[in-house]
């Protein structure tokens, strides 16, 4: 599948959650979508399409809590960046643990360093301080000091 | 066993990276299951980053692993080059390829040793790693550095190699080529080598899929993956060379997918070369202004696995988040799949076939008992263990 007509796919099954379609290149797209849609979006990447997921990456903006995904479509060289906005207050989004394991540790880091919330991953302990760091400070998030 | 007890004991090592922690859940012979506890020495680089300038991020991210340390300046660059659409030269292309690919070859020798130190084999780990040394002569002569080369920037290298330079690089690369084939032919025609991988630590295609696996883990498991091919970038699409993968995803199948991969980038190397004859000698660099606001994304196969680098820049001079995945951090957690139901002896070739970035990982591994929860082995006993499995093995064929 190509680029454009994977582009073409995810509009036509998702239509009003596929919130905005960045086309870079043919590798490097980036897809924001309604965060509700996160698990119907990447099941159909993943499953149907074909799709690896390599890692998810945090950022913490003005916006509140950005996250991206980053699929790979290995033969194709697509890198397909699944952007969600999560609310400044409460962050909070389905895990995609349940789907794949490759997403079981970037979500608990992401927990750890950010304070997201992934609702019902299978086991969301901290991954990197072991306990060791106080609850409810989140080095990543811009305030941290 | 509270985990304080076992803090102290091997985790922290001042002179290596990433400490990490190993449980093996046993019962008796058997693992049954594993955990692993790690950020004993979390460095936050990503965080760090922030606050540095592009220039001074390759000095950073070139310390996040000392066997890979060009891996991550070469996806970081790639990353960078992409938000400023910044073509570089053709010679840069082919200096980085050379880079990229020299640190393969001396990546994947130590693994080599390594694997043969753990099996008891420690001759494969005295060659092994004497033929390395010849390849950090190589980058010593090249960059300065036996490691940590800082030979990359935003736009290109910091160092060209010289036309003088190429023979005595030739002649090396044809040395280690020899090494390459002896080494090869100890390894894959030994009957003992053969009787403690084969079968031992499977990854199956679709648990390589499931995990997120990378590089040799993958294919080994005849997942063929490689960044350098799919997502081509540097002057991997100017030379010929085919990606090694072999389907049985046992220990074996990942040690035949290294040595193979040493001749396909002794291959590369050459072609580098000879591209280096064609064009300009200095010709290293594009002047870049500034990196204007934007996302890159940035992927380099390192030995172990495609290293990936997204970073999100503001216009500034620092980027204004750096996210970096090492392949290790998705192979680690194979562990789960690769090492439950094998004996205590196999477990330990199997954490170190998906070779953890040794400078990153290979910290402390406990065997503990399932049933008293009590500590019953150290890292040194199972390699020990493991030793003894193979002259037992010996003193039978």
């Amino acid at each position: 599948m190509d680029t454009n007509s994977i582009i073409e796919k995810l509009k036509e099954k998702f239509g009003a959650d596929i919130l905005e379609t960045v086309k870079k290149n043919e590798r490097r797209v980036v897809v924001t979508i309604n965060p509700g849609s996160i698990l119907r979006v990447s099941e159909f990447l993943y499953k149907t399409a074909g799709f690896r997921f390599i890692i998810a990456s945090a950022l913490h903006t003005r916006k509140g809590f950005e996250i991206h995904y980053h699929f790979s479509m290995d033969n194709t060289g697509l890198v397909m960046n699944i952007h969600v906005v999560l609310d400044k207050e409460n962050p909070e989004i389905e895990s995609l643990s349940n789907m794949f394991n490759a997403s079981n540790w970037i979500e608990r880091e992401m927990h750890e360093l950010f304070g997201i919330n992934f609702l019902n991953h299978p086991n969301q302990e901290k991954l990197i301080s072991d306990g060791n760091w106080a609850e409810g400070v989140y080095p990543y998030r811009k305030e941290f000091k | 066993m509270s985990k304080k007890t076992i803090i102290p004991i091997g985790p922290y090592h001042p002179l290596q990276e990433e400490p990490e922690l190993f449980k093996l859940y046993c019962d008796g012979e058997i693992v049954k299951d594993i955990k692993w506890e790690t950020g004993y020495n979390h460095r936050s680089i990503e965080k760090l980053s922030e606050s540095k300038t592009y220039d001074q991020v390759f000095f950073l991210v070139e310390r996040i692993c000392g066997i890979c340390s060009t891996s991550h300046p070469f996806a970081f660059a790639n990353a960078v080059e992409e938000i400023g659409s910044i073509e570089i030269t053709d010679r840069a292309k082919y200096i980085r390829s050379v880079i990229g690919e020299l640190e393969r070859i001396h990546s994947h020798l130590l693994w080599v040793g390594l694997a043969g130190h753990f099996l008891g084999y420690n001759t494969v780990f005295m060659w092994a790693w004497k033929y390395r040394e010849p390849v950090l002569d190589l980058f010593e002569m090249i960059t300065g550095n036996r490691n940590s080369y800082a030979m990359f920037r935003v736009g290109g290298v910091r160092r060209d190699i010289e036309g003088s330079k190429i023979p005595t690089i030739r002649t090396i690369l044809d040395d280690v080529k020899k090494k390459a084939d002896l080494l090869t032919g100890a390894v894959m025609d030994d009957p003992v080598i053969h009787a403690r991988t084969k079968g031992v630590g499977v990854l199956t295609r679709n648990d390589v899929i499931d995990y997120g696996a990378v590089g040799p883990t993958a294919r080994a498991s005849g997942v063929a993956i490689d960044v350098r091919k799919d997502d081509p970038y540097a002057a991997y699409p100017l030379v010929n060379w085919k990606v090694i993968t072999a389907e049985a995803g046992d220990v074996f199948a990942k040690a035949e997918v290294r040595l193979l991969e040493m001749y396909e980038s002794i291959s590369i190397i050459e072609q580098c070369l000879t591209g280096l004859g064609k064009t300009k000698e200095g010709d290293i660099n594009v002047k870049i202004k500034e990196i204007p606001a934007g996302m890159g994304t940035g992927r380099a196969e390192a030995p172990r696995g495609e290293v990936f680098h997204f970073v999100v820049s503001d216009g500034s001079n620092s980027p204004a988040r750096h996210k970096i995945r090492a392949p290790s951090y998705v192979n680690i957690a194979t562990f789960k799949k690769s090492c439950i139901g094998q004996t205590i002896a196999d477990a330990t070739i199997s954490l170190a076939a998906v070779d953890p970035c040794y400078c990153c990982t290979e910290r402390l591994a406990v065997a503990y008992d399932i049933r008293s929860h009590k500590k019953i082995m150290n890292a040194a006993g199972m390699i020990e263990h493991s030793v003894m499995k193979t002259s037992e093995l010996r003193k039978n064929i």
